[in-house]
C-alpha cells in the first residue's frame, strides 16, 4: 500500500538507493562471502577513512571524552567500551554477537562492554547490500571482517598511547582485557586511562588480525548483553518511547488493499474523552488523543464509509485454484540442467504432486509503532526498524525534509522476522502522515488486529511437481513449476531483484538444488496481485523447503527407497550438507525403533549460505491432532561466534517454522482479511512444543546466517514424519487435522 | 480517580474506570515493563498480579483494581534478584525479551503456588504467556532452575 508510483522522481537521494541496490543483487549476496574473504581488506578500509566517522564519534573525538577511533566503538575513561551496532537487535543477539567480534581484536575488558544502536549514517551501510539494514540473516557474516578491523584498530592505537606515555617501543606492550602491559618494566594503564593520549594519534593505515586458534572470545558460549534488561522491565522497545507533551495515535486503514476513504462521519468518535484530531491521511483516518486507549475508543466509534477499489474481489480460495491451474502451464525458466521433458518422458516411474503454503502474517509480539517528532525544520523517529537508510529517505520525502534532517533512533525491536524491513516503508511514512496532523510528538500504535490485517504477508504459494525414476528407482529427472507474487516487483528494488523476469527470493531453495538429479528444470510464475507482500523469516525458502523436501520424500518412497539413504546418495557431491545429514540420522536415531504409531521425518535445507539437517519424531491422535516429540537439528554456519546464540536461532526457527506447519494462515474473502487476532492466527504454545536439540558442526570456514534457515527444513521434516507415522501425505500447509483424523483417507 | 497500591506505593490515576490497567500503568504512570500485544487476554505480554494473582492487565478495567495491591515486572524485585530473573540470566532465556515481563510474571505465580512444578505444572501455568521468538524450551529449564534457588536464596 501507498507505494509511490516512481520514487525516483519525487526524490533525487532515491537514485543512490538504487545504485546500492545493485549490490542486493542475489548474485551479489551467493558470491559476497567469497569476495569479502578475498577483497575483504578492501572493504574494510572504508571503516579507516576519516569522513566515515559518524558525527557523534567526532564530536566525542574532539572533547577527548572518549576515544572513537571509528564509527563501531567507544572507550570512555571509565573503562567502559561501548560497541556501535549497525545491525538491528530484534531477538537474534546481534548486539552480542557483534560485540564479541570487535573485542575479540580489542581484548578490553568484556564485562565493560556495552552496545547501543548506530544513528543512521552511511558509515553504518551494510557491507554488502550498500544501505544500513537488518536482514537475510547476514549481519555477523558481512560484519565478520569489519568490526575485528574496527576492535584492532582501536588496540593498537591504545598501545601506541601507552608506549609513547612510558616511552617504550609498541611492540615491548601488550594489550589483554582492557589493561596495556609492559612487562619489562611492569608498567600498567587501563584502556580508560589512555583515551586521552589515544585521542590524539592517527589511525593506523591497516592493522593485522588475530590468527583464529589465538581467538578467546570467538566461539564462547558467553552471556547476552541484553538479558538483564529484559528481565526487569527497562529494556525499550520503540513502544516503550515516551517524549514530553507526546499524544498517542491510531489510524483506521481501508478493509481492503488499496482502498480510499469515501466519507467519515466523527461525530460519535469526537465525544470520546481526550479525542485531539481526527482527519484523512493518505493511509486513512488518523485518530490523535491524549492517551492511545481514547484513541483506540474513538476509532471503535469512527463511521468511515470505503471505496474498495478493485481489490475487494481477492479470495485465497480462489487463487488456490487458479495457483494450480497456472502451475499447469510453463512459467519463465528458472533453471535449467539437461533434458528433464525427455528424461520424464523416457523414465520408468513417474510422479507429480502440488504443494501449496498460505499468506503468512509475521506476527511479532511487539505490534508495530513509530513516534514522530515532526518540526518545522526537522524530524526525529524512534522506532524498531530493520530498514534504516530506507526509512530516513522516505520519511525525509514525507516530511518535505532533506534527508539529514532526519534523524532515526533504532530502539530494540520485539520482534522483526522482516516486517520492521518494509520494501515501502509503510508504518513510517504513515507514522509521519500522522505527525503533520497531530500538531505534537505523537506515537502511532498499531493493534494486533491492525497487525495481522496490514498486509505485507509472505506470500500464497504454489509448487507443482514432477520426478522421473529408473527401473531400479533412481531418480532420472525433476520439474518444478513455483507459483507465487513477487515480493521484489514494485519496490525500489525491482530493477535489480528480477532478472530476466525471475524474482530470485521466488524460486530460491529450488533453482539451487544441492541435490544432484540430472535433468532438472524450474520455472516460475509471478502473478500479479493486490495483496502486498513481504520478506519473512526465510522468505523463498519458506515455501520452497517445504515444498522440495515433502516431494523428494515422495519421490524416495516410490522408488523404494530409505528417504534418508536417497538424501545421501544424490548429496555424493556436496561434503558439508553430506556430513550434516551423517550428524542428524545418528543423533536423531534414524531408523531405530519408535513407540507405536511414532513417525520419523527427515529434511535438509541450504539457505543464507548455510547447512541444516532436521530429524522430527511426530504422531498422530485419533482426531487428527499433530503432536511433535523431539526436533533434532544439525547446522553448520561455519565458524561460530557465539554457540549458545546459534542454539537459540535454532529453536527458536524451529518453534517459528512449526507454528506455521500447524497453525497459520492468513486468508481473504471479498478482499477481506478473515483473521484478526490470537484466537483466529494461534501461535505455538509452551505445551505444544517438543524436545529440540542442537548439533553445531565445527566448522572454520567464515560465519554464515543462524537467524533463519533453522526455519524451512522443520515443516518437511514434520510432514514427512506424519507419511511415516500414518501413511497420509500432508502437501498443504497448515496441517489440517481433519484430514488426519482416523475416518479420513489417505490424501493424495 | 482510582486508587490502588502499586508495587508497594499508593498511585491515584485520573482516567475512565473501564480503562484498562495497562493502559494506566504505561501511559499515565510510566511503567513500560508490562507489554501490550493483543488486547484480548490472548498472548499474557501484559501479566501483571493483583493481590498476588496473574492477570492479563489488558483487559482488567482500572474499577477492578480500586484499593488492591497491583505489582509489575519493575516491582518484582529491587534489583533483578528474584530467583527468575537470577535463572533468567543465567540461561539466557529472552531473544527479543518483548514478552519476557509477562512470562516471568505468570512464573513467579507458579513458584509461589508450586515451589517444584513439574513439567505439566509448568504447562498449565505458562499456556497463557505466547513467545514468538520460541524461547519455550528455555523458559521451561529456567522456572526448574529458579525453582532450585529459590531455596538457596532463603537460606541466605
Amino acid at each position: 500500500m501507498n507505494r509511490p508510483a516512481d520514487p525516483r522522481q519525487v526524490h533525487p537521494d532515491l537514485h543512490l538507493l538504487e545504485a546500492v541496490g545493485k549490490a542486493a543483487s542475489r548474485t551479489a549476496r551467493r558470491s559476497f562471502l567469497k569476495t569479502t574473504a578475498a577483497a575483504g581488506a578492501g572493504l574494510c578500509i572504508a571503516g579507516f577513512v576519516p569522513e566515515l566517522l559518524t558525527a557523534a564519534a567526532r564530536r566525542d573525538a574532539a572533547d577527548a571524552k572518549f576515544f572513537a577511533p571509528n564509527a563501531f566503538v567507544r572507550i570512555a575513561p571509565d573503562d567502559t567500551v561501548t560497541v556501535i551496532s549497525a545491525h538491528s537487535e530484534m531477538g537474534q543477539g546481534i548486539y552480542t554477537s557483534l560485540a564479541m567480534v570487535l573485542n575479540e581484536e580489542l581484548q578490553a575488558d568484556w564485562s565493560k562492554v556495552r552496545v547501543e544502536s548506530a544513528p543512521v549514517d552511511p558509515a553504518y551501510n551494510h557491507t554488502v547490500y550498500g544501505v544500513q539494514m537488518t536482514g537475510g540473516s547476514s549481519s555477523t557474516p558481512s560484519e565478520w571482517q569489519r568490526l575485528r578491523k574496527m576492535g584492532a584498530m582501536a588496540r593498537v592505537m591504545l598501545v601506541q598511547a601507552a608506549a609513547k606515555q612510558w616511552n617504550v617501543e609498541p611492540s615491548s606492550c601488550q594489550a589483554l582485557n582492557g589493561v596495556v602491559v609492559h612487562a619489562p618494566t611492569g608498567k600498567k594503564a587501563t584502556y580508560g586511562s589512555l583515551t586521552m593520549e589515544a585521542a590524539q594519534l592517527s589511525p593506523p593505515a591497516d592493522v593485522p588480525l588475530k590468527d583464529p586458534k589465538q581467538f578467546t572470545l570467538i566461539g564462547k558460549p558467553k552471556h547476552r548483553v541484553d538479558t538483564k534488561e529484559k528481565t526487569n522491565g527497562t529494556a525499550q522497545f520503540g513502544l516503550d518511547v515516551t517524549l514530553p507533551n507526546m499524544v498517542y495515535a491510531v489510524v483506521a486503514r481501508p478493509p481492503v488493499f488499496g482502498g480510499k476513504v469515501k466519507s467519515v462521519d466523527a461525530t460519535e468518535a469526537r465525544t470520546i474523552r481526550d479525542v485531539l484530531a481526527i482527519e484523512q491521511i493518505p493511509e486513512g483516518v488518523a485518530i490523535v488523543a491524549k492517551s492511545f486507549w481514547s484513541a483506540k475508543q474513538a476509532r471503535e466509534k469512527l463511521q468511515v464509509s470505503w471505496e474498495d477499489g478493485p481489490n475487494a474481489i481477492l479470495s485465497t480460495e480462489q487463487m488456490l485454484a487458479d495457483f494450480s491451474k497456472q502451475s499447469a502451464t510453463p512459467g519463465i525458466i528458472a533453471k535449467k540442467e539437461g533434458d528433464a521433458t525427455a528424461a520424464l518422458a523416457g523414465a520408468a516411474k513417474v510422479i507429480t504432486a502440488e504443494y501449496d503454503v498460505p499468506y503468512l502474517a509475521h506476527a511479532m509480539m511487539e505490534p508495530l509503532n513509530c513516534v514522530v517528532d515532526l518540526r518545522p525544520d526537522s524530524c526525529e523517529l524512534w522506532t524498531g526498524t530493520q530498514f534504516q537508510t530506507v526509512d530516513r529517505m522516505q520519511a525525509a520525502k514525507t516530511a518535505g525534509l532533506p534527508p539529514d534532517k532526519v534523524k532515526i533512533n533504532t530502539t530494540l525491536l520485539g520482534g522483526g522476522f522482516g516486517r520492521r524491513a518494509n520494501p515501502a516503508s509503510d508504518f513510517i511514512i504513515e507514522a509521519v502522515n500522522v505527525a503533520k496532523i497531530a500538531k505534537a510528538p505523537v506515537k502511532v500504535v498499531w493493534t494486533r488486529e491492525d497487525d495481522l490485517a496490514g498486509g505485507w504477508y509472505r506470500p500464497m504459494w504454489h509448487d507443482r511437481f514432477s520426478a522421473g525414476l529408473d527401473a531400479q528407482g533412481h531418480p532420472v529427472a525433476w520439474t518444478h513449476t513455483i507459483v507465487g507474487q513477487s515480493i521484489m516487483a514494485g519496490t525500489l528494488f525491482e530493477s535489480f531483484g528480477i532478472k530476466d523476469g525471475i524474482d530470485a527470493a521466488s524460486v530460491e531453495g529450488a533453482a539451487d538444488l544441492l541435490y544432484g538429479i540430472p535433468n532438472l528444470q524450474v520455472d516460475l510464475h509471478s502473478p500479479k496481485i493486490g495483496v502486498p507482500v513481504q520478506w519473512w523469516r526465510s522468505v523463498g525458502h519458506s515455501h520452497t523447503g517445504f515444498s522440495v523436501e515433502g516431494f523428494f520424500d515422495e519421490m524416495a518412497h516410490a522408488g523404494g527407497k530409505d528417504p534418508y539413504q536417497l538424501r545421501r546418495a544424490l548429496l555424493a557431491k556436496q561434503p558439508r550438507m553430506l556430513a550434516l545429514l551423517d550428524l542428524v540420522a545418528e543423533k536423531g536415531n534414524w531408523g531405530q525403533p519408535l513407540p507405536a504409531g511414532h513417525g520419523r521425518g527427515i529434511a535438509t535445507h541450504f539457505s543464507f549460505d548455510t547447512y541444516v539437517a532436521q530429524i522430527v519424531e511426530a504422531s498422530v491422535e485419533k482426531d487428527g491432532a499433530v503432536r511433535v516429540h523431539r526436533v533434532v537439528c544439525a547446522v553448520d554456519c561455519g565458524r561460530v561466534i557465539n554457540p549458545d546464540i546459534v542454539t537459540a536461532q535454532m529453536e527458536g526457527g524451529i518453534i517459528f517454522g512449526l507454528t506455521a506447519a500447524l497453525k497459520t494462515e492468513i486468508t481473504l474473502k471479498d478482499g477481506r482479511v478473515q483473521q484478526h487476532n490470537f484466537y483466529d492466527y494461534p501461535m505455538m504454545r509452551i505445551f505444544e512444543t517438543p524436545q529440540i536439540e542442537v548439533h553445531i558442526m565445527p566448522s572454520e570456514e567464515s560465519p554464515t546466517g543462524v537467524g533463519e534457515p533453522s526455519v524451512p527444513p522443520v515443516a518437511p521434516a514434520l510432514t514427512n514424519a506424519i507419511f511415516a507415522a500414518t501413511g497420509k501425505r500432508v502437501r498443504r500447509l497448515p496441517i489440517r487435522a481433519r484430514e488426519l483424523a482416523a475416518t479420513s483417507g489417505v490424501k493424495s | 480517580m482510582t486508587s490502588f497500591v502499586l508495587n508497594g506505593k499508593t498511585v491515584e490515576v485520573d482516567l475512565d474506570p473501564a480503562t484498562p490497567l495497562l493502559w494506566a500503568l504505561r501511559d499515565s504512570l510510566g511503567l513500560t515493563g508490562t507489554k501490550f500485544g493483543c488486547g484480548m487476554a490472548l498472548c499474557g505480554a501484559c501479566t501483571v498480579h493483583l493481590d498476588g494473582k496473574a492477570i492479563r492487565s489488558c483487559v482488567a478495567p482500572l474499577s477492578r483494581v480500586e484499593g488492591k495491591q497491583v505489582t509489575t515486572i519493575e516491582g518484582l524485585s529491587p534489583d533483578s534478584s528474584h530467583p527468575l530473573q537470577r535463572a533468567w540470566i543465567e540461561i539466557d532465556v529472552p531473544q527479543c525479551g518483548y514478552c519476557q515481563s509477562g512470562q516471568i510474571m505468570s512464573a513467579a505465580v507458579l513458584l509461589r503456588e508450586i515451589p517444584k512444578p513439574t513439567d505439566q505444572d509448568i504447562d498449565e501455568a505458562m499456556g497463557g504467556n505466547i513467545c514468538r521468538c520460541g524461547t519455550y524450551p528455555r523458559i521451561r529449564r529456567a522456572i526448574h532452575r529458579a525453582a532450585e534457588m529459590a531455596p538457596e536464596r532463603n537460606k541466605s
